[in-house]
């Protein structure tokens, strides 16, 4: 599974890690990935907390039988569905040419 | 009871039997014999390690999303949480609820990077940068204990499906069942490998998701289309519940203990499925990260859709078969959705949910026996006990063993366990995955400092906390008796013995934090860093590097 060992400065892994284009997919990915993460978790454990802290509030008829909770509930699958479709995006057209390009270059190098 | 015809059992007097045991059993035949020759047609013969562990990682994101619908969409998803819905309403779509959001930890966080640094199993990934032997000792650990819970909860389950569907109320009778059961899941594994399983699990996705949005469609046209006047019909129906149907409180929301266990519960499903071995085992059946990402893509699509049906199906339940029906039925809440089938379509229609619910049970069992066999024969044997000296056939030939003995113990596990209260081991698997599995994963792809001493202290830290606490809590012992006299609805049904002093049914809460915490103070207090590892895991991580190669092994 793994490279023959080499001396550290010859080790093409250390080397690209220490590119710039490299750690700016880094900071590229990480940036992207860790928001989003913090925004569901707080969201979700938001809705999860008024549920059960709050009843009375989520209880609350918006229409006919349908109350609050349940509205912010559904959005709940709209934010998940959201997330999913807004980072699929993001990844086929930001991330994936990056980091394929890194790819290959390691490709070269490793090959050469 | 096979004579009695169904058309002719109101359902309200249905209490001990429902439709058509012969229909139910036919139909479960039916799909035992169509997936077993659609096994033998694509995947039977010998099999490289690869092969069997992950079908040569030659699925595409689309089967694999569908698959892993079909290995996620247990019986507990299906039949409890419509059941929930139609006896608890909103908190039962509010325990759904997280089963979903969870899949955005492996989407973000966990499904390309993971498909990037390993091939077979959960250890690859953790020993990459750390001191392969010890991690991958305490990786399997986990590994097994959190597949062996999920199995048993299956297994069992399987044993309660029998008595409700089939009109098996014998003990012998039950018990042939789960041997039946475990026989053909063990077929499905040796005769498929990987490749075999992944098509039974589509197969069994696209009939479960089809099944229930049947039912949906037809609840909804005896309603108008408008869900409203479901839930009020619902509401109406439910004597004891009414209107309380709607808000949040009437499950955990007796107590303050109930409140605090339902955070603790919904952290443990949020945390707890991106360390499921058997759902990270699947992001190794395609080629590629992007392959992966479509794969979790699919997969939030179907089961988000899946639970929205779900909604309908359980007040559908409420509202057409009534909770005094539900609760009197064998299987109790279990029995909402195939009851609300035998409302709607007779004995036909339940026969074909019971047909699904029985698939469903072979199908998430075969890929947990593929999975604990993979970590069997390549992390325990291959990598700690042969130290890597291994030849290729070997392997295969110990994971093949494995997966005997692991359908032996499923089957041997769910004789016994099939009469006890046993449906906290799913929570308890989620909760285990949760902090033993989460915490070393995501440090060891996001944290440069983490090291052994962390990946030990953090996997043997949350597995075993998680299993103390879940000892000493009261759905081991200690729970109070429904009824005067009665026994207690805890594992140990004497309500005399009580040795439960953690007030929580789930450890999540404590367990989760502790594995994280553990993880940090076991790194920091340990210098072990491999530069060229880190390197070497981080860039192959995020440019999908050396994959091929990894795959065409």
């Amino acid at each position: 599974m793994s490279s023959p060992p080499r001396a550290q400065t010859e080790d093409p892994y250390l080397a690209l890690q220490s590119t710039d284009e490299f750690q700016e997919l880094r900071r590229k990915f990480r940036g992207f990935v860790f928001p989003m993460t913090g925004f569901f978790l707080a969201w979700y454990f938001g809705y999860v907390l008024l549920s059960i802290f709050a009843p009375g509030f989520m209880g609350t008829r918006a229409f006919g039988s349908v109350t609050i909770g349940l509205l912010l509930g559904l959005g709940q699958f709209v934010t998940t569905f959201a997330i999913t479709f807004i980072y699929a995006r993001w990844a086929n057209r930001e991330f994936d040419p990056l980091a394929d390009r890194l790819g290959a270059r390691l490709d070269e190098i490793t090959e050469a | 009871m096979i004579t009695f015809s169904a058309a002719l059992l109101p359902a309200a007097d249905a209490a001990t039997q429902v439709g058509s045991p012969m229909l139910n059993i036919a139909i479960f035949g039916a799909f035992v014999v169509g997936t077993l020759a659609i096994v033998i047609k694509v995947a039977s013969g010998r099999k490289t390690a690869g092969e069997f562990y992950t079908g040569g990682a030659a699925f595409t994101g689309r089967q694999n999303g569908i698959a892993i619908a079909g290995d996620y969409l247990s019986a507990a998803s299906f039949l409890g949480i419509a059941g929930a819905i139609a006896l608890q309403g909103y908190d039962g779509f509010l325990y759904s609820i997280g089963f979903l959001v969870a899949w955005l930890v492996a989407l973000l966080l966990v499904a390309e990077l993971l498909r990037n640094t390993g091939r077979f199993t959960m250890a690859d990934v953790l020993s990459y940068r750390l001191k392969q032997r010890p991690v991958r000792i305490a990786t399997a650990t986990s590994v097994i204990a959190v597949s062996f819970f999920y199995l048993l909860a299956q297994m069992a389950g399987a044993g309660g499906l029998v008595s409700l569907l089939l009109g098996v109320s014998g003990e012998t009778a039950q018990n042939i069942v789960i041997a039946i059961v475990g026989g053909v899941m063990i077929a499905y594994v040796l005769i498929g490998g990987m490749k075999g399983t992944t098509w039974v699990q589509i197969i069994k996705a696209v009939l479960l998701i089809a099944g229930t949005a049947i039912i949906t469609a037809w609840v909804l046209a005896k309603f108008g289309f408008n869900p409203s006047g479901l839930f009020q019909a619902a509401a109406d129906n439910s004597p004891e519940a009414g209107e309380k149907l709607f808000e949040p409180g009437l499950k955990y929301g007796k107590s303050l203990t109930t409140k605090i266990d339902f955070i603790s519960l919904s952290m443990a499903l949020v945390l707890g499925t991106a360390g499921l071995p058997h759902v990270l085992q699947r992001f190794y059946t395609v080629p590629t990260s992007k392959a992966a990402r479509r794969s979790v893509e699919w997969a939030i699509w179907l089961i988000g859709g899946f639970y929205l049906l779900t909604l309908v199906v359980g007040y559908g339940a409420a509202a057409l078969v009534g909770p005094d029906v539900i609760n009197a039925a064998p299987g109790k809440a279990n029995a909402a959705a195939p009851l609300l089938a035998f409302e709607l379509g007779g004995s036909v229609l339940l026969g074909v949910i019971s047909g699904i619910a029985f698939a469903t049970i072979l199908a998430v069992v075969a890929g947990l026996t593929i999975t604990t066999s993979a970590t069997f024969a390549h992390d325990l044997y291959r990598e700690v006990f042969r130290r890597g000296k291994i030849e290729e056939g070997a392997e295969v030939r110990v994971a093949r063993i494995a997966a005997i003995v692991i359908g032996i113990v499923a089957i041997v596990g769910g004789i016994f366990a099939k009469s006890q209260n046993i449906a906290f081991l799913v929570a308890l698997a989620f909760a285990v995955a949760a902090s033993a599995n989460l915490p070393t994963i995501l440090y060891s792809l996001f944290w440069k400092k983490f090291n052994t001493r962390g990946a030990l202290f953090s996997i043997y830290g949350g597995l075993i906390s998680s299993i103390v606490l879940i000892i000493f809590s009261p759905v081991v012992s200690g729970k109070a008796p429904l009824v005067e006299g009665g026994p207690s609805p805890s594992m140990i049904t004497n309500p005399a013995i009580d040795f439960s002093i953690f007030p929580l049914d789930n450890p999540g809460l404590i367990s989760i934090p502790l594995a994280f915490f553990l993880g940090w103070l076991g790194s920091v207090t340990s210098n072990e860093h491999n530069p060229q590892k880190y390197a070497e895991m981080e860039v192959r991580s995020l440019t999908g590097h050396g994959v091929a190669e990894a795959v065409h092994h």
